[in-house]
């Protein structure tokens, strides 16, 4: 029988339609906690905490929060989920909560809930150091190693946030006995093969990559989802029900992580902060990225095998993953096929991936490039989508550009490569003249348009401009 | 001679020994929204039973008549119960007070009206059955823009002029005079809440709606009318709002409306609860102005004169947009004393949504005009910033342009003198001047803005309020009072109120949720006065009933309240009572545009730092220091957290939060592109200040407000423009001195980039 572990308590998923999402199968279940604020995984009203793998690929469990309203309720057929209900009662009031509550953390406390749970998962994050032991320390993070990226998806409009950082920074770490704590301890609940059917639609988690292959082959309009940051939007808001959606998040197959002298070889199904946390530093541009990337709510769940599926023209990997010359590699039933990204897109939303083909791994070739970069012009630093973005692999020898790679976002119909600037950068010495001359190539790069996050003006401005911060950054 | 110390201030305003008003204390409803466990009205959802939900039809187009509505498309869907039309209002078809706003409309005002509504068994059904419907329409011209909108001389309501004296004389004497434009929009509430109404008739026919309302009476009338019964039929309850900050004063009604006609019709619970991309396209916003503007300044900067035409973009009907512009224009003086002054206001009609109430209304649109024009004149003048707007400074026994005296001026004084000091101002200058010599491609700015807010409603009549305080016999306390609570903490005052006036601890104490069959005729709780009102009337009926316990008490000895009440029930003595509370001292007259609208004036003074990337235009807040004057605070936890959160939320509206329709001649025209938390920015954790220092300013009790203090809820949101400002001395470092920067609002990064690409251009010029 298909079920969710809410709170200790295993809540039936039958009869549940396959594009309900986790807010609403919760709510209907009286766990009123979690709130819509916005139905697209903007404002954290509605996190929660699932018991995940931990990111870093080690044995252990990990409490990660996500946005509920964007996950599929089957999503989480055999999985253990916490809300701020679960957390705390009045009367027991968990840390997160005593603190909150204490310091004026909640106002008129809508958000409120949401905040409890990234809160939660931060203040069970097993890496989670002391300034002291090692932690780093900057105006984002706290003595106690609380990094507040934790909680930049989550909105509130009422506490401009003070009082509720302070919460965040006053927090110790669990005890001993802490029994959320300790179910870290023990493995994560295993991905379940689910097939929830409903009277539009179909969900299902292969058990296997061979199975969700077969089925990919026999439909063709068949929606692949691993996050459904992406998919869960267009649900919510768009009022999309899908015929059949695939969930691949959890194939061992999507999920592998390699680093060789040659390569970086990233599973497509890995969330954002399981890539970062893996890579720990290894492809600095891709870390770049990640950190500007949507929220940790978001990088919680989304992959880069989505990112790529989608084939958005203002997705955040796209520049940095052209710029590093990543490949992609595309599993069908008949076998697999290895791309160079570049190959990749062929138009808005529109790539040369066929539809009976499964994204399975990104490919980064090694050594990278010395001088890499990732530059997102946004008109809000957390959470954010691309106006522009550009990413950079720069090889500098003795001063002269001997390869440049730039990957631009934004300003055309699909990601592209800055085939001029590369061109007029190559070959040239590293110095102020070139990099004016290069800006100029880079500022008519695309066709960038005017929409309501920034003019077309402004977005051809920037590409001049980043190349021009580039330099400015990389000589002191 | 020995002096003998007088207690401070009025009964009113006087405090006892030990009193729980100015205790910090956290939100009343803290620990129920940290465990999930605080109820909103769409959580009663799931504990009620039967219950029908609305989703609306949206017309996609921003005007046009609506030549054909056939719903019988929508009863084919499995689960469509109703389809809500104009004709099944059995009374007025109006959602408004200024009956202006047809329910069910004829003819589409803006992108997005909902032209009906259709119920059924679910969500998901009621949305099939909403795309199911067929509607026709015969487009027609829209105007779009406030431009537009003068272009086509599209006005609505009242055209009001506020003057003083001589303003072509004032001008005459000028040493200098300017000419401006400043333009600015408008602010999405986005309180985290979407607005939600739950309607239920009981066997009598008696209507009760639970509703996110800032407004029950309103909100009642509004249902009332719709349905064609008396008042008393209606009843509006509102457990708590998950925020509102104005946009849920005017808006609910016809929501609530929507909810009760669909109940009263199948005599089922009906739910109409608004998605975000629903909410944003379809209620009303913060009003953006267009101010053409002409400033006289005397040899020493001081203003002789002002000159200025103040345009509100109303939308497609009135709402508040006639009140939001009489404050705004009476802000347009904020701090400072122009002695010659006409300002004229009107409000363009567009086909945009009904622009409304939102925290601050009109006077944060009056401030950012002044503010803007002694940002604007200050480089040309030659004067620094802050010591123009120092100079200007309204002083002891001068009054506003609208006549009232500006009582206690030494207390705006004190709080700049305070934040100058305690934000080191003065060092902080030389060091950022120093610093942005040093860099090429970043610069710092930093500015320092006073804030001065009229409390009070401008109409007379709304500065009421009633309460009822019920003592048990086991001597715990219920209070209920007409304010609603949108997270604020009014529940939290109230409550330390009633405690400080019974002198009993804050436990024996309980707060009822709002409800128009307690407390009646109800204003809106808004114009920060809320507290005010509010507790005055709970005061009143704690001192009625403790004035009956007297004669009890003197017959004991020395009892414990529990005793005291015990013994007074058993004299017959009644032990609960309705309290009121009116706002001595107010006149306004509306045609003449004078009078003395407001109790007092609310004070504050900000510093914030700010650094901007010569790249990109984007930009950080390094520091703000503010000091703000509360009164004696009655919660200074609460006071704190409206200081900081409205200050953020005022940055947001003037840097990030920006609204854009499609103002194309395509077939998207008048369609909010901005309707999504994707696409619309508030501020987040990178938007909070690096660092900020809040402190309330010292001796500022309040004589006849309840126990010492000041309102809060708006006057904070415009220390915020002291972070525009900072922007503007930002962008100024990269051009040459002198150079005027003029800065669009929102000060987006981009925004910020075309001004410091001007200044830059400037310095080449020059």
């Amino acid at each position: 029988m298909a079920e969710i572990v809410v709170n200790g308590r295993p809540r039936d998923l039958t009869g549940v339609p396959p594009h309900t999402n986790v807010l609403d199968f919760l709510r209907a279940a009286g766990l009123t906690g979690a709130k819509e604020g916005c139905a697209e995984g903007e404002c954290g009203a509605c996190a929660v905490m699932v018991a995940r793998p931990a990111a870093d690929g080690s044995e252990a469990a990990e409490w990660t929060a996500i946005n509920s309203c964007l996950v599929p309720a089957a999503a989480l057929d055999g999985q253990e989920v916490v809300t701020a209900e679960g957390l705390g009662a009045p009367g027991a009031l968990h840390p997160v909560q005593q603190e909150l509550a204490a310091r004026g953390g909640s106002q008129c406390g809508y958000c409120t809930p949401g905040f409890v749970c990234s809160m939660g998962a931060e203040y069970y994050r097993a890496d989670r150091a002391p300034a002291g032991d090692g932690g780093p320390r900057d105006q984002y993070h706290g003595a106690n190693g609380f990094d507040l990226h934790a909680i930049s998806g989550n909105l509130c409009r009422c506490t401009g946030y003070r009082p509720i950082k302070d919460a965040a920074f006053a927090l110790g770490f669990p005890p001993a006995d802490d029994v959320i704590g300790l179910r870290r301890t023990a493995a994560a609940p295993a991905a379940m093969a689910t097939e929830l059917r409903g009277d539009e639609a179909t969900y299902v988690r292969p058990a296997s990559l061979a199975e969700a292959l077969y089925l990919l082959g026999e439909d063709a309009g068949a929606v692949v989802v691993a996050g459904s940051t992406d998919w869960g939007v267009d649900v919510n808001l768009r009022g999309r029900r899908g015929g059949l959606v695939i969930a691949v998040d959890r194939l061992p197959e999507l999920r592998g992580f390699s680093v060789t002298d040659a390569e970086v070889r990233m599973g497509a199904a890995l969330t954002l902060t399981e890539i970062d946390r893996r890579l720990a530093g290894r492809l600095p541009l891709v870390s770049a990225l990640i950190a500007q990337f949507g929220s940790r709510l978001i990088r919680n769940s989304a992959t880069l095998g989505g990112n790529l599926g989608t084939g958005s023209p203002i997705g955040d990997a796209p520049p940095g993953l052209l710029a590093l010359e990543a490949s992609v590699v595309l599993a069908s039933a008949e076998g697999s096929r290895t791309l160079p990204l570049a190959d990749y897109f062929t138009g808005y939303r529109e790539s040369t991936r066929r539809p009976d083909e499964l994204i399975t791994e990104v490919v980064v070739p090694r050594p990278v490039s010395g001088l890499t970069a990732f530059h997102k012009i946004a008109k809000r630093p957390f959470d954010d989508i691309s106006s522009v973005a550009v990413g950079y692999a720069l090889d500098l020898v003795d001063g002269v550009v001997r390869r440049a790679r730039i990957g631009l976002g934004g300003v055309a119909a699909m990601p592209i490569r800055a085939l001029a600037t590369e061109a007029a950068l190559e070959g040239r010495p590293w110095t102020a003249e070139t990099v004016d001359a290069a800006s100029a190539v880079l500022a008519a790069e695309g066709t960038p348009i005017s929409d309501q996050r920034a003019s077309a003006a402004y977005r051809s401005a920037m590409l001049g401009q980043s190349i021009r911060k580039l330099f400015a950054e990389a000589t002191p | 001679m020995t002096t003998i110390a007088r207690p401070v201030g009025t009964p009113l305003s006087r405090r006892p020994d030990d009193p729980v008003v100015g205790t910090p204390l956290p939100h009343e409803s803290a620990v129920l929204h940290v465990t999930g466990q605080a109820l909103y009205t769409d959580d009663l959802v799931g504990r009620t039973s039967n219950v029908l939900h609305a989703h609306p039809v949206q017309a996609p187009h921003a005007h046009a008549t609506i030549t054909g509505l056939d719903v019988a498309a929508a009863y084919d869907v499995p689960g469509v119960v109703r389809v809500l039309t104009d004709a099944d209002v059995p009374g007025t078809n109006d959602a408004g007070v200024k009956h202006d706003e047809p329910l069910f409309p004829t003819e589409v005002m803006y992108h997005g009206h909902a032209i009906c509504w259709v119920l059924g068994e679910s969500l998901e059904a009621a949305r099939q059955g909403a795309a199911a419907v067929r509607a026709t329409y015969a487009e027609l011209p829209a105007l779009l823009t406030v431009e537009e909108a003068i272009a086509a001389a599209s006005f609505q309501g009242a055209r009001p002029t506020l003057a003083r004296g001589d303003s072509a004389a004032g001008m005459g004497r000028a040493a200098r005079v300017f000419e401006g434009v400043t333009s600015f929009a408008g602010q999405e509430h986005f309180y985290l809440e979407t607005h939600c109404s739950l309607a239920l008739v009981d066997e009598n026919g008696q209507v009760f709606v639970q509703s996110s309302t800032q407004h029950p009476t309103e909100t009642q009338e509004i249902v009332a009318h719709v349905l064609s019964v008396p008042s008393h039929a209606v009843t509006v309850q509102c457990l708590r709002m998950g925020g509102g900050f104005g946009g849920k004063e005017m808006q609910p009604h016809g929501l609530a409306a929507v909810a009760a006609l669909g109940a009263t019709l199948t005599g089922r619970p009906v739910r109409v609860r608004l998605t975000r991309a629903q909410d944003m396209t379809m209620t009303g916003k913060r009003h953006g102005f267009h101010a053409a503007w002409t400033a006289g300044f005397d040899a020493d900067g001081l203003f002789t004169a002002l000159e200025a035409t103040l345009t509100s973009d109303g939308g497609w009907s009135l709402d508040l947009s006639e009140p939001v512009l009489s404050r705004a224009m009476c802000h347009v003086d904020n701090a400072y004393w122009i002695p010659d002054i006409t300002v004229h206001g009107r409000i363009a009609r567009t086909h945009k949504t009904s622009q409304t109430a939102f925290r601050g209304f009109g006077g944060p649109q009056g401030m950012l005009v002044i503010e803007d024009i002694i940002g604007r004149c200050a480089p040309a003048l030659g004067i620094d910033p802050a010591e123009l707007r120092r100079r200007n400074f309204y002083a002891e026994g001068q009054a506003t342009p609208y006549g009232q005296p500006v009582r206690h001026p030494g207390r705006l004084l004190a709080a700049w003198e305070q934040v100058a000091g305690t934000s080191s101002l003065a060092a902080r200058r030389a060091e950022i001047d120093r610093w942005n010599g040093r860099e090429r491609h970043r610069k710092r700015g930093i500015a320092i803005t006073p804030v001065k807010f009229g409390i009070s409603f401008n109409l007379t009549a709304f500065n009421q309020a009633g309460a009822l305080v019920h003592v048990y016999k086991d001597g715990s306390v219920l209070v209920t009072h007409g304010g609603t609570e949108m997270g604020q903490g009014l529940h939290t005052k109230m409550l330390q109120v009633a405690a400080t006036a019974l002198r009993v601890p804050l436990e024996r104490v309980r707060l009822a949720p709002t409800r128009t069959d307690k407390v009646p005729n109800t204003s809106a709780t808004a114009a920060s006065a809320s507290a005010d009102l509010n507790g005055g009337a709970v005061k009143d009926a704690c001192e009625q009933i403790l004035g009956r316990l007297e004669p009890i008490r003197d017959q004991l000895r020395d009892p414990s309240w529990e005793e005291l009440v015990a013994a007074a029930y058993r004299e017959r003595v009644q032990l609960w009572a309705a309290g009121f509370y009116k706002t001595e001292g107010l006149s306004w007259d509306a045609a003449a545009m004078s009078g003395h609208p407001f109790k007092y004036f609310a004070y504050g003074a900000a510093v914030s730092e700010v650094e901007v990337d010569g790249f990109t235009g984007a930009y950080t807040t390094r520091r703000v220091d503010i000091v703000h004057d509360v009164g004696d605070s009655l919660s200074p936890l609460v006071d704190l957290g409206q200081i900081e959160g409205g200050f953020v939320q005022g940055a947001g509206w003037l840097t990030l939060e920006d609204l854009r329709w499609d103002v194309s001649d395509g077939p998207g025209r008048g369609r909010l592109t901005t309707q999504a938390a994707s696409t619309y920015k508030l501020p987040s954790f990178s938007e909070l200040p690096e660092q900020f220092h809040v402190a309330l300013l010292d001796e500022a009790h309040e004589d006849g407000v309840v126990y010492g203090s000041k309102a809060v809820g708006e006057p904070p949101l415009m220390l915020a423009l002291s972070v525009r400002e900072a922007l503007r001395d930002a962008c100024a470092a990269f051009g040459p001195a002198g150079h005027s920067v003029e800065l669009a609002s929102p000060a987006t990064p981009e925004a910020v980039y075309w001004a410091l690409c001007a200044a830059r251009a400037a310095g080449r010029a020059s």
